[in-house]
This record gives C-alpha cells, structure tokens and sequence, in this order.
C-alpha cells in the first residue's frame, strides 16, 4: 500500500502549487475562491487557515489511517476536520481577535471545503505520516498561491490597490471588485497557468 | 466536357444569393432609421457611441480570431452587428470607454471563447448590456439624456414636464397616475410611439423599430412567432396584473415605453441563441415576455428585456428538443442505432 513511490517535501510541494493546483487544476473549493480574493490580504489570511487545517487533518488521518474502519470514513474525516477547524476558530479568536474578525465566517466554513477532505480520500488515507505532512504543505500553500494570485489580479485591476497600498491613484475596472469578477478572474488565470505550463512542459521537453 | 455535363453535387440544388453576411447586413439596416432619429433626438454623440461601439467590436473579432489561430470572420457582418445592437442597448449619455469594454467582452467572451458566431449560447450584445450593468452600474442607470422635441410636440419640452428618468422608471417607481400625468395626453402618447423620449440610443421608437421588423419579416429573415408571442404575452400579463387589482392593469404603457419593439425583433429572434422550431418560438416567445413582465413587476429593475431574453437563450437547446416534428414516415420498427 505505501511506498510504491517515495514522496519527498520538493516533490508534494511542485505537485500541490503547479501539477495539481487546487484552484487552478483541480477546480476545488471555487466558493471560497470566488468569495474572499477581492483583495491579496483575505486571499492570505484565508489560504493561512487552510494550510494549518490541511496539515492538522492529513497527519491526523494518515496517524489513524489503519483504524478508521472503511464504511465509515467519510464521517470520521469529517469530524477530524471539524476537530482542527474548531481549533484554529477557537485558537485565532483567542490570540488573534484582529485576523479573527476578517475571516471568521470563512473559517468556519472551512470545514465544507472540498479540497480539504479530497486530499484525505486521496493522499492521507493510503501514505505514512511524513508524506501527508508534505502533501498537506503542498496543498495548503498551493491554495494559498492560487487565492493571492487571483486577489493580486482582482485588487491590482479593481481597487488600484496591492495589500491595501495604493499603487494607482484612481480605480482602473471597479468591475474586477464585484463578486461576479471573481469567476473571470479564475478562469482567465487557469486559462493562462494551463497554457504556461503547457509552454514549459514542451520547452523541457525539447532540452 | 465531361467534367460541365456530370457535375455531381449534394443537395439543395436550387439556391438563392442568400449567405450569412448577406443576412447580417440586412438586419444591420433595419436597424439604421432607429440610428438616425436618436442621433436627432439626443444629438450627434449618439453616432460616436455608435461608431466606438461599432470599430471596437470589428477590431475585437480580429484580434481574437488571429490570437487563436482561426480564420478571419470580421467581413461577416456579425461582428458589426453586434457592435451596433450594444450601442442600442446603453444609455445615450454613457462615458465613451464603455461601448469600448462592452464590445469587447460581447465578442471576446460572449462569443469567441465559446467558438465564435453559431456556437455562442448567449446573445452576444446583451451579453455586453448585462456586463456593463455590473461593472458600470452608475453609468448605465442615469446616463439618461433629454430628449430634444420637434415643434408639432413643443408643449411637452417644458422642464417640468418630463424628468429625464426613462418612462418605465417612472412607472416603477412613481405609480401609473404619475406616468399618465407625463405622458397621458394626446401628445404624449405621440412622443411615445414616434421614440421622443429618455430611453437607450436604440429603444426608443416602436414605430421605426416596427418599420424595420417588418421588412425582416417581409425578406423572411425572421419569422411572426418570436414577436408575436413576446408582445403578446407581456401585453396579457400587463393587463392582468394591474397595479389596481385583476385585470385592470395598463398594456399600453408597457408595450410602447421599453426596449420591447427592440427586443422582440432584433434581439430574440437571434439565429444562434433562438429555437428553430415554429411552436417552439412561440414558446420561447412568450418565455420572454412573462419574464420580462416578472422582471418589470416584481424585479429590482425597472426593464427586464434583457434578462429575459438572456434567460431563455438557455432554454433554447431543450426547447428545440421537447418540440420534434411528426415523423412523416411509418413508425420504427426497431430501436434506433439498431440494425432490423
């Protein structure tokens, strides 16, 4: 079952930012990536709580792995991310009531994400510990990258504006701030990441 | 000689001159006489946000199609077309730089991305409408511009007489009794019909929009059922729910004082985004009327051509498969794809 192939940090992290971007390849968990990537800040903060949840949950599952009885996976990962959801909700009012009151509606929310439970079905339920730390960093980061890129692109062209520095002084398409924006957005960068990768994948090839 | 006497082609075998370009162009115009009395009604920035709208669309269609690697489709006509359709659709007052992003997003991603002209499931230019009203909400609900009066209608010209708010506006949100006070005299209703009002560059007059779809359906370019059906059906749900109780509600007003003349012939009679059925536009027809008449009734918007259109453009598809014709030929005997 395991070690079929060795997963190394590298390799999970080229996979969850590029080969399998959960945004841009997999189209996993649009709502949220439509909802809070009006700007990079809540792209950041969002994809932050993602990550630790992604993490927690991969190496809690990959632990219990061999426990979990089969039938009965689906609302045993559910309450594992439920567990570190409540714990990130619980531990960012606590010690960061200022992030806390941007991103408390997400946060719960993160529980439903697809992405999340996807990667536990996929990854952590079939590999050892370290390979599903690695995956979840892999994941959690390239959720993080395709949420920022995406808010970089709606914030820059919307607002004028990057992390809430003015870069412009007037607002270039007010259209890009509206939550409908947000769908052009996606999948204008998934059609341009799709094709830059393409380029690339030939022009390695070719060497 | 051979090769003269046993020419071997597939049918239809009797043609006219007709093509797509040659259809395109026609509709383009029918449409002109609508131009040309905004142009006079609201003055010569009309025909700037005509032209804008126009060139940007045609350059648009280019460059999308060389950027893709296709053949050249600008000469066809639709590209213009839809360029003109969008300038009809947008306030008279609007910047200069919205028919601009409007066209392009008509052309780019209304029509392009989903592989050009016959592909596209959405009409184009409302597509464009429906992208400006999000982006520029301002703009497209304000830009209205007053309308200059010929001297056989001077009286109306008087500034209290007639806000610049489009008559539909008003009957929205100021009651009929308000709507009657403007435009309930003899002279109004003339204004109404002959397009001497607020109103987008292109809806304004049913008489000439009338003019030019009539002589669509007189060239059999589109046929009586989208229309008919889409006036009939707002018409029937005007009267019936009337502000006052059952039946008792003002046809005319709705009829004449929206994008309805426009709608009904230019816009959902599309090739592309329409059923091709006869009882299949009849029902896409009056589709669009009652939600047009939802829309101007009970929606946020006082107009709701639009969306209306834009919404059964979905169903065409499924229109056009619940609705087959008979079959003519004795029944199957077997299943289909099998061989008996």
């Amino acid at each position: 079952m395991s070690n079929e192939r060795s997963y190394t940090l590298l390799e999970r992290l080229g996979n969850g930012l590029v080969k399998e971007n959960p945004i841009f390849k997999l189209a996993l968990s649009m709502c949220p990536a439509v909802a809070m990537t009006n700007s990079v800040r809540n792209g950041f903060l969002l994809g932050l709580a993602v990550l630790f949840v992604q993490v927690a949950s991969n190496v809690t599952v990959s632990i219990l792995r061999r426990g979990i009885h089969e039938r009965i996976r689906i609302p045993a990962y559910i309450i594992i991310i439920a567990t570190w959801v409540s714990v990130s909700d619980m531990g960012l009012a606590a010690y960061a009531p200022g992030f806390y009151k941007e991103i408390a509606l997400y946060v719960k929310l993160i529980v439903v994400f697809a992405i999340i439970i996807s990667r536990l079905e996929v990854f952590a339920s079939r590999n050892p510990i370290l390979p599903s730390l690695y995956d979840g960093l892999g994941m959690g980061l390239g959720f993080m990258f395709g949420l920022m890129l995406v808010g970089c692109f709606r914030e820059f062209l919307g607002a004028g504006t990057l992390w809430g520095f003015e870069i412009l002084p007037f607002k270039p398409f007010f259209f890009w701030s509206l939550p409908p924006a947000g769908f052009f957005a996606i999948g204008l960068i998934m059609a341009l990441f799709i094709w830059l990768e393409r380029k690339f994948n030939a022009w390695r090839a070719k060497r | 000689m051979a090769e003269k006497l046993w020419r071997v082609t597939m049918s239809p075998h009797l043609r006219d001159g007709t093509s797509t370009s040659s259809i395109m162009w026609t509709v383009f115009c029918a449409l002109l006489p609508q131009l040309g009395l905004s142009a006079w009604v609201f003055g010569p920035r009309v025909l700037l946000l005509a032209g804008v709208s126009i060139g940007s669309a045609l350059l648009a269609e280019w460059a999308v199609r060389k950027a893709m690697g296709r053949d050249n489709t600008v000469t066809d006509g639709s590209a213009a077309l839809t360029g003109l359709l969008l300038a009809y659709v947008l306030p008279p007052g609007v910047p200069l730089d919205l028919p601009f992003w409007g066209a392009v997003f008509s052309v780019c991603i209304a029509k392009q991305l989903f592989g050009g002209l016959g592909f596209n499931f959405f009409n184009p230019a409302l597509m464009g409408r429906a992208f400006l009203a999000v982006g520029f909400p301002v703009a497209m609900t304000t830009a209205w511009i007053m309308p200059q009066f010929p001297g056989f209608l001077s009286s109306l010209a008087a500034p209290d007489a007639v806000a610049t708010a489009t008559p539909l506006y008003v009957l929205k949100h100021a009651g009929l009794a308000e709507f009657l006070r403007e435009f309930g005299n003899s002279r109004g209703w003339a204004a109404l019909i002959l397009g001497f009002r607020p109103g987008c560059i292109g809806e304004t007059s049913p008489v000439l929009l009338l003019l030019g779809g009539g002589w669509l359906l007189y060239k059999r370019i589109i046929t009586w059922h989208v229309p008919a059906s889409m006036l009939a059906a707002v018409a029937l749900l005007a009267w019936v729910f009337g502000p006052e109780g059952w039946f008792t509600g003002p046809v005319l007003p709705h009829l004449f004082s929206g994008g309805l003349f426009l709608g009904a012939f230019f816009m959902a009679t599309d090739y592309v985004t329409s059923p091709s059925r006869p009882r299949a536009k009849l029902i896409f027809g009056a589709g669009c009327g009652a939600l047009t008449m939802l829309i101007r009734l009970k929606g946020g918007y006082p107009e709701g051509v639009c969306y209306a259109i834009l919404l059964m453009n979905c169903l065409s598809p499924v229109l056009d498969d619940w609705i087959r014709p008979r079959r003519f030929a004795p029944p199957l005997q077997c299943e289909p794809g099998k061989k008996p």
